[in-house]
Order: structure tokens, then sequence, then C-alpha cells
């Protein structure tokens, strides 16, 4: 298991290509060693540990290590045991029995039962966690059947279920500690107990936290590491720095700024994977206000498909990383088609599609997404590309309040954003492109004004359809509309490159990446 | 050529480093002139592959930048950038700063105690945190850098004004004006004006300077118009990638360092040509 799963890991690095000409980690069958301490860097620092109540990104990295849930998802977003060891779906589509692994215990050392997971679904979750709640519509009931039997009964089906047993999204928290308090202000959010490799010692605020070994963790052998300290860098140079001189051994996604990916992953012992994102799939692309003048035209709106280089992006700006995309659904996402029309880089169809339109040459405003340089060069790229296909772009400069407030408020032509698909187009898609997803205040649903009463139909049963092949057939009809229509023009398909040095192995195994915790990692040394 | 005219320039070119500051200046202007010939292509185009070193290939001696933009071009069109935002902004200011401070040195009295508070309370205000305030409410763009940079410029043009008006003001030759019946304004703008623009273009020589250095510390913080290549823009876009690639901020630096000591030198020239005694007590 270990064995094929870090070859997983190589394949995809050595797809990534040129970049890793150096520092590429040897492929042998050593078995992991015991024993070492890990420095992390962690960016920001995160609000709180509690994963059932925070939910931020840095929050879910450090407490991946301390929180589990009953699946995790491989490369492919299948789903692998963990803290459940076999799991059935009946052939309705609407019960799910999860069997749990026996002996599991809490870090303070009491055990792990069905209980505890009917608590953390039904209760605790239930109440803290917004977007889980969502999915939690579709069950009717949640029983444990015995101590290591827990069945989740859904009122109708409901396919992306299955992916809603993530670290994350639906942590394990501990009955015994949080029944009957109030979840948000016990004060043993401050110290965390959770099931996973590593417990919680203790947290120098604006410095690092630092985590131990769990003796008692339910894989055997693991975890491999002794301790694990989260460093808390802020400013991003500094971090770059940091791992320059060997302070920090790991650089997770986001946390340099790109242009410096290039120059350490060129270092010795370096190793980088866009890996361990498969899960979040974020997607880039730019909104088009599809609402009035000529972007309200089909034509318009595929010829700025056709006028941007899409791969020159990826390789300029983005060192490689990624993936062009062909639609709204991420190739890593569950039900990817792309048996839809290609919009490869073609100025003189875009400028074709123009003449046929009669653009007039009517100023389009453009807003970058002011996140860093990297969004800034890449925002004035694609206005170049658009202006040398004749399309009259004007970059609009603004901050990230103003960015949210113009989005929100529908005040723009084209804005750059990128959104997580979170493993299913029911729940990471669908909420771009459906009309009864368009509403003014926020930057997160339909903006684009796009409205296909075809297309609402088809989301709406592949959401419920059952089985598999079913959603399959609707998502494949409504990518080739929604393709056809271009509502906004994907850019790519964002890796976030993970940079680590060789001699750490098997950081990244999963589709949630370094979030789900470092029982596997080891050290080389 | 008029006998004071030539004494003029007789002074100015005495200083051998006015000398070389004209001739910088005069190369700057010629290049933001001749841009389009110089450099046909707009500068935005990625001409080239990315992280071009200079002298890498012909035709490209300055390199590339971060998305394979000619760097040659970008200094050729943010010198038009450059020379545009610091002579309009400096007019911004002197209109400003010469009216509040005409009249507040002749009237003196209330009027003067008034304009001088209004004055000061910009002076109290840091230039550049002003500055950056003002860009950001008004948006990014020429226009708005323009406005910020006049707006905070022109109260040492009302101070130094208003001082000279206020030395000129009892002078003969005003009296026997007002006796001879011209009005206020007659005696501001055709008699005492005339009489202190040797300080003024010695004062505003240096603040296009200044100007120029404002507007690209501005750009360097992306605050300046996204839609114009400016060499603050090129520093600020080319800061991140400095170990890997000096020249992108090396040749916008200099040209900027160039430009402001020109300007400096220049502003030193016409201080000794104008004020000739003044100048000779200082040797």
């Amino acid at each position: 298991m270990v064995q094929t799963t870090r070859r997983t890991v190589l394949a995809g690095m050595a797809a990534s290509g040129a970049i890793l000409a150096i520092g590429v980690p040897e492929v042998s069958a050593a078995t992991p060693k015991r024993g070492g301490t890990l420095n992390v860097v962690i960016q920001p620092e995160p609000p709180g540990l509690m994963l059932g109540i925070t939910q931020n990104g840095p929050t879910q990295m450090v407490a991946g290590n301390i929180y589990e849930s009953l699946l995790k998802y491989d490369f492919n977003l299948k789903p692998v045991p963990s803290l459940a060891k076999s799991w059935e779906i009946s052939d309705d589509g609407k019960v799910y029995t999860f069997h749990l692994k026996q002996g599991v215990t809490w870090h303070d050392g009491k055990p792990f039962t069905a209980a505890d997971v009917v608590f953390s679904a039904d209760v605790f979750l239930r109440q803290t966690n917004a977007r889980l709640r969502v999915s939690l519509e579709h069950v009717d009931k949640i029983e444990a059947l015995d101590d290591h039997t827990v069945r989740f009964s859904l009122k109708e089906p409901f396919g992306p279920f299955i992916g809603v047993f993530e670290g994350g999204t639906m942590p394990m928290v501990p009955k015994h500690i949080y029944e009957g308090t109030d979840f948000k202000t016990n004060p043993m959010n401050a110290t965390p107990i959770g099931t996973g490799p590593f417990k919680f010692d203790k947290w120098e605020k604006g410095s690092y936290i630092h985590l131990v070994r769990n003796e008692h963790y339910h894989v055997p052998g693991q975890p491999y590491l002794d301790e694990v300290y989260w460093q808390v860098i802020p400013d991003a140079a500094s971090r770059a720095v940091a791992y320059e001189t060997g302070k920090v051994d790991v650089l997770p996604g986001g946390s340099v700024e790109n242009f410096d990916v290039k120059r350490l992953t060129a270092l010795k012992n370096t190793s980088v994977t866009g890996k361990g994102w498969e899960f979040f799939a974020p997607l880039a692309w730019m909104w088009i206000n599809n609402r009035e003048g000529p972007l309200s035209d089909k034509r318009f709106r595929q010829a700025i498909m056709y006028a941007i280089d899409r791969n020159f992006a990826k390789d300029v700006i983005w060192n490689g990383l990624g993936k062009v995309p062909t639609g709204p659904v991420s190739s890593k996402t569950r039900f990817y088609s792309d048996d839809v029309e290609k919009y490869p880089y073609d100025t003189a169809k875009a400028k074709a599609l123009l003449k046929e339109i009669g653009y007039d040459g009517k100023p389009i405003r453009l807003l970058p997404l002011p996140y860093g340089e990297t969004w800034q060069r890449w925002g004035e790229a694609v206005k170049q590309n658009l202006n040398d296909a004749g399309i009259n772009v004007e970059m609009v400069a603004t901050d990230v309040a103003g960015w949210n407030q113009k989005i929100s408020d529908w005040d723009y032509d084209l804005a750059f954003t990128y959104l997580y698909q979170y493993g299913d187009p029911a729940l990471g898609v669908a909420r771009t492109y459906v009309s009864t997803n368009i509403a003014k205040g926020s930057p997160w649903n339909n903006v684009e004004g796009y409205k296909n009463p075809k297309v609402d139909e088809l989301f709406d049963k592949a959401a419920v359809a059952f089985p598999d092949a079913e959603r399959q057939k609707l998502y494949d009809e409504v990518q080739k509309i929604i393709v056809e229509d271009v509502p906004v023009a994907w850019l790519l398909e964002i890796e976030f490159p993970t940079i680590y040095r060789s001699d750490v192995k098997n950081l990244v195994t999963t589709a949630i990446g370094v979030n789900d915790g470092l029982g596997g990692a080891w050290l080389d040394r | 050529m008029k006998p004071a005219t030539k004494d003029f320039w007789r002074r100015f070119l005495r200083n051998p480093g006015a000398l070389i500051g004209l001739l910088i200046l005069a190369a700057v202007v010629l290049m933001a002139i001749f841009a389009p010939l110089i450099h046909p292509q707009d500068p935005w185009r990625m001409v080239q592959r990315p992280f071009l070193p200079p002298f890498a290939v012909d035709g490209f001696w300055f390199g590339t930048d971060t998305l394979g933009r000619d760097i040659g071009a970008g200094l050729v069109y943010g010198a038009q950038v450059s020379l545009l935002v610091g002579i309009v902004s400096t007019v911004v200011a002197l209109t400003i700063g010469v009216t509040l401070g005409a009249l507040a040195g002749y009237y003196g009295g209330l009027v003067d105690d008034a304009l001088m508070r209004f004055t000061e309370f910009f002076q109290t205000i840091p230039n550049f945190a002003l500055a950056i305030v003002l860009v950001a409410i008004l948006q990014p763009s020429t226009e708005s850098v323009i406005v910020a940079i006049g707006i905070v410029s022109w109260p040492p043009v009302a101070r130094l004004v208003r001082g000279e008006f206020l030395s000129l003001r009892s002078r003969e030759f005003v009296q026997a004006a007002r006796v001879v019946g011209q009005s206020n304004l007659q005696i501001i703008f055709g008699q005492v004006l005339p009489n202190t623009l040797s300080p003024i273009i010695v004062m505003a020589s240096l603040m296009v300077a200044t100007a120029i250095l404002l507007e690209s510390s501005l750009s360097f913080l992306g605050l300046g118009d996204p839609n114009t290549m400016s060499w603050g823009y090129m520093i600020g876009a080319a800061r991140t990638v400095i170990r890997q690639a000096w020249w992108m901020s090396v040749f916008p630096g200099v040209a900027i360092l160039l430009t402001v000591l020109a300007l400096n030198l220049v502003g030193e020239g016409l201080n000794d040509a104008l004020n000739p005694r003044l100048a000779r007590k200082g040797r």
C-alpha cells in the first residue's frame, strides 16, 4: 500500500516536468524509518485548532494531524479507509453503512465508538459547520447499530454524499468532552483531543505549534515522526529564506510566491509536487458579465476563449504547474468530461468571430485578482492577448475589498477568480452556473448572470440521480452545453506546489495533501 | 540673441554640471517624443521569451521581463509617463501655490493668516502618505496620480511666493503702480509676479524631479495607472525576482536616477544663471 502510493506521487511529479530536473527523490523500496523532527511552514497562523469549529485552510492543515474522519480519498478521489475500515452503500443509494476500526482511542485514552460518530455528525457539526449542514439536509437519520457500526439513511439518493467524509468536512469530535457543553466556548478547544497520528502539545502564539507522536495511533507503525513543529513566519520572503537556511523542511502550497518556486526547487535535495489538491481542485477562470453589451453575445465570449494563450500563462506565470481546463469541471473532479468544444489559442479565429458580430471597439474593463504579483502579471498577459485579438481592454486597479464589492454588485466586465470544487460537481460546480444562484451580495455565486433552463434542470437532476453512471450521463450533457455557451472563461486548473526536502518521504499521499496529516511521513536521514 | 539672454546662457553654461544635466534631459525628452519610432510595438506586448538577460539576443539589449516584454520598450515609453506626470503635476502645484502665495503675501493681515493656516494644514501631513490616500480614493489612473502629486506639492511654492511678495509689495515700483491707479490684480500679475519668477522657475525644475520620484514610488506600490508602462511599475513588478533577474529593476532604476539627477543639475544651473549675485556669494 505504502509503495503504490509513493509511486503515484512520483509519477505525478514527473509529469510536472522540467522543474524537477534536480532533486527527484529516488524510487527505492526502503522501509520507513522511525524518529526525527519535521519543521513545516504554516501560513497564515490559524485562528484556532478545533477543526469542528474553525475550518480555515491553515487550521485544516495543522488539525488534520489531530482529527480524522471516517474516510480519506486517493488522488482519483476514490474513498479509502481511515476510521472506517469498510462501508456499504445500498442498491438504491439511500443507506450508507460504515464499519469502524476496532481499538481506536482518543488522545486522552477513551475509546472511539459509533456514539462519537453520531454525536459528531448529527449534533456537533450540524451546529458548527455550514458547508456540511447543506449536505446533511439530504439525510433522514444517523444511527449507531452497535459500538462499531454506523448507518446514515438518506431521504433520496445524493451522489456527492460519499465525498463528505473528509477530515476537514466531517472531523470526528469526542462526545465525552463536548456533549452538553457550549461547543464554541468549551475550554478544551484550546487543547484539542482527536484520534489522529499526532497529539497537541504546545502553541507559542506568533511562533510555532508543536505536535508530538501519538504512540497509540490505530495504524500499525505510524506515525514515524517523533514530533512536528509548525513554524509561523508571516513574510513570504522570510519563509523562502527559512527553507534555504534549513529552518523548515516543508513549504506547503501557497506559502511562497510563485516566482520563488523556480529558485527553491532548483536547490539541492529539493522536491516539488502539485499533488494533494485533487479534492479541492481549485479552478481559475475569468468572470464574464453576461448581462449586457457585446459580452451578452455567446460568439464574443467564444472569441475571448480563442484569444487567450492559456498555455503561456500555465508555463510562464505558474512555472508549468497545473493544467489547461476544458470546461467548468476540473479534470480532477468526479464526472469530468472532455467531450466538449475545444478552444485552442487562435487569434485569427477570435478576430473572425469579432468581425462577424461587428464589435465596435467598445472598451471592456478587466479586474485582476488582487492576490499578489502572480495574479497581477496574469491579468496583464490576458489583457495583452485580448488586445492582440482586437478587443479593447482596460485594466482596472482595485484592492481585495474593492474586488469583493465590485463582483458582488456585478459592477465589472471581466474579472479573475478561482474557486474550489470539493470533489463533486454538485458541491463545487453547479453553484456557479445555475440561475437560482443569481443574487447580488456574494462574489462566489452565479455572478456572471448566466441563465439556461436546460442547464438548471440537468444540474438539479444530476445531484440526486442514481447510480453514478446516470449522473455521468447528465453531467456529460451539461458540460457540453456550458462549454458551448462560455458563461465564464476557464483559465487554469491550479496546482499549488508543495516544496519539500527530498529526504522527507510520503509527505503527500491523498487528494487532501498535507491537510490529511503526516501519519505516513518519514525522514530518510 | 538679446544681451540678457546671452548673459543667461553664459552664466548657465559656466556650470559644467548644468550642461551635463541639460544634455541628459534633452536625451530623455527626445526618447519620450520619438518613442513610437524607436519601438513601434506596444511595451506591454510579450515579444521574446521571458527572463531574457541583456545583450543575449540582438535587438533586446535590455533583456525581457517576467512575461517576455521588452525592457527597452518599457524604458522608452516610461520616459513619456514620467515626463508627462512630472510636468503636468508641477503645473498643477504651481497654479495652486502661486495663486495662494501671491494673495497671502500681497494682502497680508487676515487673508495671509487664513491662507497660511490652510497651507500649514497640508504641510503637516506627510506628502507621500497623502498622495497614497488620494490615489486610493480616486482610483489609480494617470489623471488621479497627477492630481494627487499636484495637491501634495504646492505648499512650499505658496510659502516661497508669499515671502517674495511680502518683501516686494512695499517697494517703490509697486507704490508707483498704485499711484498710477492700477488695480490690485494688475499689480499682482503685472508688477510683482514677474519679479518673483526666477526663484519660482528654479523651484519648479526641482519639483518636476520630485514629482517623477513620487510617481515612481506610487507605481512601485502598484498605485500607478495599470494601463501605462512606467519606470516605477517596472521596478515594482521586478522587485520580487531581483535575485533571479537584476536587469529588470536596474535599468528602470538607472533611468529614474539619471532623469532626476539631470533635473537637479539643471535646477542648480538655472539658479546660478537667474540669481547671479546669490550664486557668487555661495562660491
